[in-house]
């Protein structure tokens, strides 16, 4: 198996991939830094922010009080969250009966789920916009977290689809001679033993529609506007103030970098629908 | 009380014939075993009668009502999986009372069952334990454990000893039948080894290709094969079969010897050979003979102590009252 | 394991799935098809009559259709080549013994948690920027004119901040199809002579070929759908030069309000999108039944 390494070529590999490392994550690194600066200290050269400033918390206060952050702050995990549990309910059954219960037309229903993924949101764009005005749903959380419960769908009965394939059916087929019904089969054996993969999803599905930018932009103005719209708003002029956009920033991303660094694994099989594990 | 009658049972998956329509009885209290190639369908037949796959004509009977169209859980069958499949997710005892619980039975009743389970099973220091800490032998145990505390009509095994190594599998064979006699409830037990299935049955069921060949008990078997298949099937070393001239002097179209049927001498016999490969088992040799018309190698069960090696010239006398004869169908000739 | 009993309830358990996606695709789908044959925009009062092709032949002949179809295919092959190419590097780097292989890799991976919105504004203001922004300053002290990103490359900054959001997707999946590659192969040819190159030739592309092709596939299908980048940097200019097929559609439907125009693009989209998806699916399917 793995044989042993000189620490030389070790150290070499280290100090590769450090700087690519380095390079790729500046940015975020960066606008942690400027987040804690004042706006006069996040204008001068790079070198002097860092070593000739002080820190502060001022920039996040400021955000809070014109903007009001948190209210957008509570959209997204609204939105991000009601939009996972939605679409749990919807897809646990769908993918129960995939799992264990297959035909000759799984593949195909499997395949066709799939294929509502690829339709690009701006091909549909028209007739949803039409729709949410008519009913009153624009610029509404509960409009969205629809949308995004359906525009993830399709990922979330995949992913479980292939954890539950992982489950031996012969264990459920046990749960059934021992006299468990459906639900209890569903609820006391197959639920607790997918925990693993039905916690990837959701966390996998949680960053997905906290990242969503093309409904939450095109369908929500204010109110129920999350923090990829709330974002926007930093466009321009007011870009310019580095503090405030990084602080603005830093703690839009921050949650979902977290929750991303646990389910790097997860997110590939999620994401390539299986087809790279 | 679990007496099982199938009826003209027949299963197709899709045009595909499993299982053609066939019928089989058993007795309550006997200790069946259905054994057969892979593939022969045995695992079928006992989804069929465990509720776990619809058939496809053909009734089931269990204690003389209808069954066919009863769910697995309705049918008071209790079943034990190759896999064990037991739920990891739960402790030993809350794998062997989740079907108590899923039967609405009192707390006080579930406890008292899964004590007697334990003791009786050897399970009682590991009642806290998950099933992933636990050894193979354990695991098995505990499947087991789990089938016993429901009181079921019937108990199904599918190959339940496949996973375990040759030195556990022999002890719990032991246990099993040991279980049998205690609780002289009807089992049904599928496996491929007609070790196993000589060892443990009352009444060995032998399926080729979805088809009975043979139901009997295990000596029957052995002593009166139906016809090929079976004869080869069963007893080990396989039989030895002749076609061809030597046959044909017995009035078949082939005849079978066992290895064990056959005397071994490097001075005088009918039949010249010489000796292949010789295994010392110690208990016994087995010895693979090359040049007997119609049949090579042609095996021979020796005593351990024969001094034969590769190359000899030997001499063989079957013992003629153990010749089996087979007409062209296969089939034997009383 | 199937019964009568199960298999019906099979079809009780995924129906709403069913019913749910199959609405939210028929529904807007045949709402946009019959859009796109009328003469519809919100701004006018009064009837929607017929148009026949009328939409589709003003929106492909329109010039900046043809600019957003350039753009598009450039911005897709310009994020492609780069973070399938880096992806490839950076897995193979990552995926070398090393210290700290955990937290260098996270470091590496994190760009692809950015919502779009908040790494588009931040390259756009605080790197990209020729006075204040970081390249700018490094470009004056260095003592060359800085660059003014998006007034003379736009189209090339797009490509860049895009390819950041997604060179650590096509890293992640690399890696992964990496690692389960059997080192014992990697060894055997390493006995057979082969040397680092010729293991590489011979057996780690061969092995990554699948994963290689879905990256490309997913990828195609995201960014054939890049929007909120686009928006908040250059709205689609200066000009033409940064508008793909998705902002030219959005521009017609909700800034024009030409909701028969807009149906039309949406279409094409849907039909560009479609080629790519058929590709996609035959990998996933084949997938499917290994």
């Amino acid at each position: 198996m793995a044989r042993a390494v000189s620490r030389r070529t070790r150290l070499t590999n280290t100090a590769v991939a450090g700087a690519l490392g380095f390079l790729m994550f500046f940015p975020i690194l960066w606008i942690l830094v400027l987040a804690f600066k004042t706006e006069e200290d996040a204008i001068r050269a790079p070198l002097e922010v860092l070593f000739g400033s002080g820190w502060t918390m001022e920039s996040f206060t400021t955000v809070q009080e014109r903007s009001d952050y948190f209210k957008h702050f509570s959209n997204s995990v609204v939105i991000s969250l009601g939009s996972t549990l939605l679409g749990l309910l919807v897809a646990v059954p769908a993918a129960w009966s995939m799992a264990f219960v297959p035909s000759k037309h799984t593949r195909n229903v499997l395949m066709w789920m799939l294929s509502t993924k690829m339709l690009p949101p701006v091909g549909v764009l028209v007739p949803i916009y039409l729709i949410f005005r008519d009913l009153d749903l624009l610029d509404s959380r509960f409009g969205l977290t629809v949308v995004l419960m359906l525009i993830n769908l399709p990922i979330i009965i995949w992913m479980l689809y292939t954890y539950f394939r992982e489950i031996p059916g012969e264990i459920l087929e046990a749960a059934r001679m021992d006299g468990a019904t459906l639900r209890e089969e569903i609820l006391y054996v197959l639920t607790p033993m997918a925990i693993p993969g039905i916690a990837s999803t959701v966390l996998l599905n949680i960053i997905l529609a906290w990242n969503e930018a093309f409904w939450t932009i095109n369908l929500t103005a204010s109110n129920a506007a999350p923090l990829t719209q709330f974002i926007t708003s930093y466009s321009s002029p007011e870009g310019l103030f580095y503090a405030k956009l990084s602080a603005a920033s830093v703690m839009a991303i921050a949650p979902i970098l977290i929750m991303g660094w646990f389910s790097q694994k997860q997110l590939v099989r999620g994401l390539t629908f299986g087809a790279v594990k | 009380m679990g007496r099982i009658q199938l009826k003209r049972v027949q299963k197709k998956f899709g045009d595909v014939e499993v299982i053609p329509p066939l019928d089989l009885e058993i007795e309550d209290g006997e200790f069946v075993v259905f054994v057969g190639p892979s593939g022969c369908g045995k695992s079928t037949l006992l989804r069929l009668i465990a509720g776990l796959e619809d058939t496809t004509s053909g009734t089931i009977e269990i204690d003389g009502s209808d069954a066919t169209a009863t769910p697995p859980a309705k049918r008071g069958l209790a079943m034990v999986f190759q896999s064990y499949a037991l739920y990891p997710h739960m402790s030993v005892r809350r794998n062997i009372a989740f079907p108590m619980r899923m039967a609405k039975m009192s707390r006080e009743e579930q406890d008292r069952r899964i004590e007697a389970a334990a003791r009786s099973l050897n399970l009682t220091e590991y009642l806290d334990r998950r099933p992933g800490q636990l050894s193979g032998g354990q695991r098995q145990r505990v499947a087991i454990g789990r089938a016993i505390v429901r009181e079921p009509a019937a108990f199904l095994f599918d190959e339940p000893l496949s996973n375990l190594d040759a030195a556990l599998r022999v002890g719990m064979r032991m246990e099993i039948s040991e279980l049998h006699r205690k609780l002289d409830t009807t089992m049904i037990y599928v496996t491929h080894d007609q070790v196993e299935a000589m060892t443990m049955a009352d009444k060995i069921v032998v399926l080729h290709a979805g088809v009975i060949e043979q139901v009997g008990s295990p000596l029957e078997l052995y002593r009166h094969p139906r016809n090929l298949f079976v004869a080869g099937f069963i007893g080990s070393p396989k039989m030895n079969f002749i076609e061809g001239d030597e046959a044909a002097g017995h009035g078949a179209h082939a005849i079978g010897i066992r290895p064990e049927h056959v005397d071994v001498s490097t001075t005088e016999g009918p039949w010249r050979g010489t000796v292949g490969v010789a295994e010392h088992l110690g208990s016994d040799t087995f010895i693979h003979i090359h040049g007997i018309p119609g049949c090579d190698p042609f095996t021979v069960r020796a005593p351990g102590d024969v001094a034969v090696s590769h190359g000899d010239a030997v001499f063989l006398t079957p013992s003629a009252p153990h010749i089996h004869r087979f007409d062209a169908k296969g089939l034997r000739i009383a | 394991m199937s019964t009568k009993a199960s298999r019906s309830a099979a079809k009780v358990m995924i129906s709403p799935a069913v019913l749910l996606l199959l609405g939210w695709m028929l529904v807007p789908l045949c709402l946009t098809l019959y859009f796109s044959f009328l003469r519809y925009n919100l701004l006018q009062i009064g009837d929607t009559p017929f148009a026949g092709w009328e939409n589709y032949y003003w929106f492909i002949t329109d010039p900046s259709f043809k600019a957003a179809i350039k753009n598009t295919l450039v911005l897709v092959g310009g994020v492609l080549a780069i973070t399938t190419v880096g992806g490839l590097f950076a897995a193979i780097l990552l995926d070398r013994p090393m210290f700290g292989t955990g937290i260098i890799r996270i470091m590496v991976i994190a760009p692809f948690f950015v919502m779009p919105t908040v790494s588009a504004l931040v390259w756009k203001n605080m790197f990209m920027n020729p006075v204040n922004g970081i390249f700018g300053r490094v470009a004056t002290s260095l003592g060359f004119q800085p660059v003014d990103f998006f007034g003379q490359i736009p189209m090339a900054s797009i490509i860049m901040i895009v390819s950041w959001t997604w060179l650590p997707f096509a890293t992640l999946i690399l890696l992964t199809a990496l690692q389960s590659l059997d080192q014992e192969q990697l060894e055997a040819a390493e006995m057979d002579g082969a040397g680092w190159w010729n293991r590489f030739w011979f057996i780690m592309l061969p092995h990554l070929a699948r994963a290689i092709t879905v990256v490309i596939l997913i990828q195609t299908i995201f960014l054939l759908s890049i929007f909120a980048e686009i928006l908040v940097t250059t709205n689609g200019g200066p000009g033409t030069a940064t508008t793909n097929l998705t902002y030219l559609i959005y521009v017609s439907s909700l800034l024009q309000f030409d909701v028969g125009m807009g149906s039309a693009g949406g279409v094409i989209a849907i039909i560009l999108a479609n080629i790519v998806a058929i590709f996609l699916m035959r990998m996933i399917g084949r997938n499917l039944d290994a």
